[in-house]
């Protein structure tokens, strides 16, 4: 064995190791932490499952009590659409339109042996809004087919809430689209028969869609109002997560539909509540290294004499600096470890919970290196402070 | 290193200190390699001192010192580690041993430096100073006589020019100072390299080239 890591051990206590391994691990364990949970969570208020890899709004004007007894319209003038579209955030901006027409829609359950038939009404948004991607959203005039999406809302409320209670079958998604309704329109006295199937389901638009064309023929042929004021809007921006856009519609009183315009605050709280953890962590970080080069002062004073005697017998700092860069490497590996471990295990808790909400997490990877990085950094800056204390020794 | 230059040297501590007729402070001296020199001193006259200076690791002094032409102000501290272990060979007075090593680690630690010695050449040194049996003994267990020895050992385990001697064998009784000087003799003659020998009164049995007074 080297006589010169046989020399300097002999000082080295068990009591140093341990508080600087617990210090470094605590601080570390939540930088880290906390930075990993940053990177997990940020996905859900960034919108990383947006539609499109756009982000869409659907705005509203607030209804309020006061509004619907005073007759306050609740739609939007062009002056009010062209103030929204001039916002640095907003990048386009669509129209939903109404249908101005009667539709009942009616089904024939005949394994049940009965049906049920009933009043709706359908609206429509541009194509390019909508989150559900398929050929069979297409309607030309003269076809008797209407392809509809339904919120995705529609569908969990029959499966889990009516279902259940009257005992009727589960539906899957690709189920419902074996369905057939029947959809009758009436207007200027004419009435029409259609076929309605369900070719979609929609997470973000809460209506009963149908294509835009089908509507605007609709509405030309059945409708027999004038064509109705927009009481609700899509429009597109730039990151939902800006906070600009809040301040905005709220400053304007309208409303943002769902809970997707809270994305903006809850970005703002996880970046503060992020920075104060990490903080926190760097904090414990550096005063665990401060121990440690403390540690390390206190290690070289005792260890003066047989430091001194190994440079007069001609050792270089550098050498004699190999033990103690042994043991500071040696403890951080041993708090990498820990890290790791710690980290995946916390990850492998809250991951699967998370997986169910939004299938898409920000890798280790970000971390992993950062953490690397960071116990390299570490590293070569202990190693920078032992060789000059070291080489301080050299001429007494 | 062939020589070592003294130009007018004098301790910082001795600057108030009136000329006390030395030969080496305030001289011009020259050290050669190949000769053995004594320099004779009474307790405090700087004879520690003037190994420091030479062996680096002390520089308040007055005057100029040079290894042939160059200033040892001017080495660097790669320069002294290297002069250290191919040039310069030293015996503490106060020996700085390991005494948490054995004698022979104590050694080794030189050796393992420089690789000059094979561990039979350092047993048979350890048998020839009469310390055959307390080769693995932990050093701060020896005696200092015992000690001297291992560090008069450790010293010869790399290649010198010159051999710095403080006081070596002020702890050993007359027969162990002959075995010892004939060993350091003999190795210094065998690499040609220079001795130079403190003492005051009780020095190597040598056959010395010059005499000092310091």
């Amino acid at each position: 064995m080297n006589l010169v890591y046989k020399l300097l051990r002999c000082q080295l206590k068990g009591t140093q190791v341990v508080s600087f391994f617990l210090a470094n691990l605590t601080g570390m364990l939540i930088l880290l932490l906390s930075v990993q949970l940053w990177y997990d969570l940020r996905p859900f208020f960034t919108g990383k499952d947006r539609l499109l890899q756009k982000d869409f709004l659907v705005v509203t004007k607030r209804i309020s009590t006061f509004g619907t007894l005073t007759g306050r319209s609740t739609t939007f003038t062009s002056e009010e659409l062209c103030e929204i579209f001039e916002q640095p955030f907003i990048r386009k901006i669509g129209r939903f339109t109404s249908s101005r027409f009667r539709t009942t829609a009616g089904m024939e359950l005949e394994q049940f042996g009965s049906g049920f038939s009933t009043e709706l009404f359908f609206e429509s948004v541009p194509d390019e809004y909508i989150d559900v991607k398929t050929e069979a959203w297409d309607f030309q005039e003269g076809d008797t087919r209407i392809p509809i999406i339904l919120p995705r809302n529609y569908l969990n409320l029959y499966n889990f809430g009516f279902a259940p209670s009257r005992h009727l079958p589960k539906l899957s998604e690709g189920t419902i689209g074996l369905l057939n309704l029947d959809i009758r329109i009436q207007g200027k006295g004419k009435q029409q028969e259609f076929q309605g199937k369900i070719v979609g389901f929609s997470k973000h638009l809460n209506t009963i869609l149908v294509p835009q064309s089908f509507m605007d023929w609709a509405n030309a042929t059945f409708a027999e109002e004038k064509a109705a004021e927009v009481s609700r809007v899509i429009v597109e921006t730039d990151n939902p997560a800006d906070e600009r856009i809040v301040r905005f519609f709220n400053s304007q009183g309208y409303e943002i539909e769902g809970d997707r315009h809270s994305a903006g605050e809850i970005t703002w709280f996880l970046n503060i509540f992020t920075a104060l953890v990490a903080g926190i962590g760097l904090l414990i970080c550096f005063l665990s290294l401060y121990i440690l080069i403390l540690s390390i002062s206190l290690l070289l004073q005792k260890d003066r004499i047989k430091i001194e005697n190994l440079l007069l017998l001609g050792y270089t700092p550098e050498k004699i600096a190999r033990p103690y860069e042994w043991f500071v490497l040696a403890v951080q590996c041993g708090v990498m470890v820990c890290v790791w471990g710690v980290l995946l295990a916390a990850r492998g808790y809250y991951l699967p919970l998370l997986q169910e909400l939004n299938p898409t997490q920000g890798g280790m990877g970000p971390v992993f290196w950062g953490g690397l990085c960071l116990f390299a950094g570490i590293f070569l800056w202990n190693a920078v402070i032992i060789r000059r204390k070291i080489g301080k020794t050299a001429f007494l | 290193m062939d020589a070592i230059y003294l130009k007018k040297v004098l301790p910082e501590i001795f600057l108030k200190r009136e000329n006390s007729g030395s030969e080496i402070w305030l001289q011009d001296v020259c050290f050669f390699k190949g000769e053995m020199v004594l320099v004779k001193a009474a307790s405090g006259a700087g004879k520690s001192s003037l190994c420091s200076y030479i062996y680096g690791y002390r520089q308040d002094f007055w005057g100029s010192m040079f290894f042939d032409d160059k200033d040892l102000r001017s080495l660097e501290r790669r320069d002294w580690e290297h002069i250290r272990r191919t040039s310069l060979s030293y015996v503490f007075q106060d020996l700085r041993l390991f005494a948490e090593l054995t004698a022979f680690e104590n050694v080794e630690v030189k050796n393992s430096l420089t690789g000059f010695r094979s561990a039979e050449w350092i047993r048979d040194c350890f048998l020839r100073v009469g310390l055959g049996d307390k080769i693995e003994e932990k050093a701060g267990r020896l005696s200092l006589g015992q000690q001297q020895r291992v560090a008069l050992v450790r010293a010869l385990c790399q290649p010198f020019d010159f051999l710095l001697l403080d006081e070596p064998v002020s702890h050993l009784d007359n027969e162990n100072n002959r075995i010892c000087s004939e060993v350091l003799t003999e190795e210094a003659r065998r690499l040609g390299a220079g001795v130079l020998v403190t003492s005051i009164g009780y020095e190597p049995k040598m056959k010395y080239d010059k005499v000092f007074r310091l």
